[in-house]
């Protein structure tokens, strides 16, 4: 299972993107336990589009850095056949958008086995992709569908929003017992720095975290979106607001606990994701919160979210991200009710 | 081969059709009287296909089967009543009766499961099989699919990294000559599968799918070289399915959907393969006509007792309904 209370961190660190972390977690993982394999295009020679795979190749050779043909759904089911052997492959999608042709796989295979075979079989599986938009390349490369994921049973899925979290939730994910989708957010790979623990540490999946504490309304982000969030803390702190930022870190369980511990002590909340509006994961959490908090509720759980619409080229991109902007008139509007 | 170990290898050749057989039918009544409510797709007539590369394989080999996988399972070694028990969807069966017909699994015996998107657990078998050719371990992985499979590009995918990899992977296609109700030709240009296998540099060939002998040595063979780190084997199985695509007669003329002649079906029932292997061992001395009828009688027994156990069972209990969602609820 998950890493359940994280263990203490090593006393040396390293600054790290986050692309970076991921790689620290892949290596170490795999140095630590000889079933993890990392499968994928150009995951080997090359190191991976995004270099998060860079060197595993060297360290622990090609029969666990398998350079795969161009075949999503070849890819994933043979990841899930490793898991049924006894192996706990980590496959990756080069793009989250390139990840459709093996759907069918994830759907109907990987999310199931464990029922399916009615608990006899595990499947110890990790997907990762590289989602969302902010690096200017046209739809494929920068979408964010994650809520498909979120709405199949026996998925669980996983964004972190810095190296930190990364590096231990990448840990978390490949000592899971079930399947894992990790989406890291290519606009903040590399955006920036931060001191990661060298050595073995985990931070347990389905756990939220408050990035920033304050009393008058809940910011619920993750990914790429937790920053815009701080930002949008520090413009209200400004007008004498105080913004509560909760990183979820985990859409698929959420962490009830945390939302609603926020929301019932703000009265106020703005979720905010980058895929599109209509059925994302921040409906789910307004429904949570107006189920589960509704005498809390101040105002209406206000939604900053990508449009319902095909993600735009390139030019249209900063207007189809939510930002600083568009994250404090939500909190405005709740704080104005 | 010869005396005792042909005697054998036929004598239980034999016992898994008969087996798989005997429970096919007996499913055919309460198909039609809507006590078994689940969709089955009965296996009768391909018996010759799962019994003869299933014979040729070790307990711990890999076995991914299809929507039509009765005969897989019970030839790999499941065990016969709880399969009876899953198709009647009780907790008893092989999935605990939340699977059914179409879902039959039996880990401990290598039949990693079965399910029926098309194709859908062929590159499961090639992930397996590359599982056993990183720990050497000798094992080989077996796909069962039908000549629908040939429609969906995953099989494509899995042959090519089968082939890259060098995969003790063995595809086997059963061409039973119809893609759900769709005949072979009206849906691919060719009628011989297995020629797709060959551009991969894959070892294919057509076998007789309903001699069980001929389907075992072509089995034995492949399983010889994957074991030898040769690579991966695809067999064509030319077979036919007797009954309908799910169902005892959905597409029999004079059924709903009138696909298929009745002549066209009493011709291959006359090639019948339990019939075949029935005449060798009479002819070979292997087996006399008492002894036969011995064995018929003792399967058809079990098979009336694992029916009424099936009845007499609970269904799953509405408490498991999110069970197994996650490792831990």
């Amino acid at each position: 299972m998950s890493g359940g209370a994280s263990a203490a961190p090593a006393a040396r660190t390293e600054k790290l993107t986050l692309a970076q972390a991921v790689n620290r977690g892949l290596a170490e993982e795999m140095r630590r336990d000889p079933r993890v394999l990392v499968m994928g295009e150009d995951v080997g020679v090359d190191g991976g589009v995004f270099r998060v795979t860079e060197g595993l190749l060297e360290a622990f050779g090609p029969e666990r850095v398998l350079d795969t043909p161009l075949a999503e759904s070849g890819i994933v089911g043979a990841g899930l056949g490793l898991a049924l052997t006894g192996y706990r492959p980590v496959c990756e999608i080069q793009f989250s958008g390139f990840v459709y042709p093996a759907l069918n796989q994830i759907f109907a295979h990987v999310a199931r086995y464990r029922n399916r075979s009615r608990g006899r079989y595990a499947v110890p599986m990790v997907i990762r992709m590289p989602y969302g938009g902010g690096i200017h390349p046209p739809e494929h490369h920068s979408e964010s569908y994650e809520a498909l994921f979120c709405n199949t049973p026996g998925l669980k899925v996983v964004i972190p929003s810095t190296p930190y979290d990364a590096k231990g939730l990448i840990v978390s994910a490949i000592r899971d017992d079930d399947p894992v989708v990790f989406c890291e957010s290519e606009r903040i790979y590399r955006a920036f720095r931060e001191e990661v623990p060298e050595g073995d540490y985990a931070v347990p999946i389905g756990k939220a975290k408050v990035v920033a504490e304050g009393e008058d309304v809940t910011l619920i982000a993750y990914g790429s979106m937790t920053r815009q969030a701080v930002e949008a803390r520090d413009a209200l702190a400004r007008e004498s607001v105080a913004a509560e930022v909760l990183d979820l870190r985990t859409v698929c369980p959420l962490d009830v606990e945390a939302i609603l511990g926020s929301v019932e002590k703000t009265g106020r909340a703005v979720v905010i994701h980058e895929a599109p509006r209509n059925t994302g994961v921040g409906a789910e959490v307004a429904a949570l919160i107006q189920e589960r908090a509704l005498l809390s509720l101040q105002a209406p759980v206000q939604r900053v979210c990508g449009y319902d619409a095909v993600f735009p080229f390139p030019l249209l991109e900063n207007h189809y991200l939510p930002d600083r902007e568009r994250i404090v008139r939500a909190a405005r509007a709740a704080l104005d009710f | 081969m010869e005396g005792t170990d042909r005697t054998t290898l036929l004598l239980n050749l034999y016992r898994t059709m008969l087996r798989i057989r005997l429970v096919e039918e007996r499913f055919v009544e309460p198909i039609l009287s809507g006590e078994v409510k689940c969709p089955v797709h009965l296996y009768t007539g391909q018996e010759a296909v799962a019994a003869g590369v299933c014979a040729a394989l070790e307990d711990g080999d890999y076995v991914f089967g299809s929507h039509r996988s009765h005969g897989h399972y019970l030839a790999k070694g499941g065990d016969l009543a709880k399969m009876v028990a899953e198709i009647y969807c009780k907790a008893t069966g092989c999935a605990r009766g939340r699977g059914g017909s179409m879902h039959v699994i039996a880990p401990s015996a290598g039949m990693m499961g079965a399910a029926p998107i098309v194709a859908g657990t062929i590159s499961l078998a090639v992930g397996a099989a590359y599982a056993a050719s990183v720990r050497g371990d000798g094992r080989v992985s077996v796909s069962f699919f039908g000549d629908g499979a040939t429609g969906e590009g995953v099989l494509y995918e899995s042959l090519n990294l089968a082939a890259v990899l060098k995969l003790p992977a063995i595809f086997v296609c059963e061409n039973n000559l119809y893609s759900t109700h769709l005949p072979i030709l009206e849906c691919r240009p060719s009628e011989e599968v297995y020629k797709i296998a060959e551009p991969f540099g894959i070892a294919a060939r057509r076998v007789d799918g309903n001699d069980a002998l001929a389907v075992y040595e072509a089995a034995s063979s492949a399983v010889s070289r994957c074991r030898a780190g040769q690579g991966p084997v695809f067999l064509e199985a030319l077979t036919y399915r007797w009954r309908g695509h799910v169902g005892p007669d959905d597409n029999i003329q004079g059924a709903h959907t009138d696909i298929r002649s009745p002549e066209e079906i009493e011709r291959w029932r006359k090639r019948d393969p339990i019939g075949r292997l029935r005449a060798l061992l009479l002819r070979d001395g292997a087996a006399g006509e008492a002894e036969l009828a011995s064995l018929d009688e003792r399967i058809a027994a079990e098979v009336e007792a694992a029916a009424s156990a099936a009845r007499a069972a609970d269904f799953p209990a509405t408490k498991e309904l999110a069970d197994h969602v996650f490792s831990r609820p």
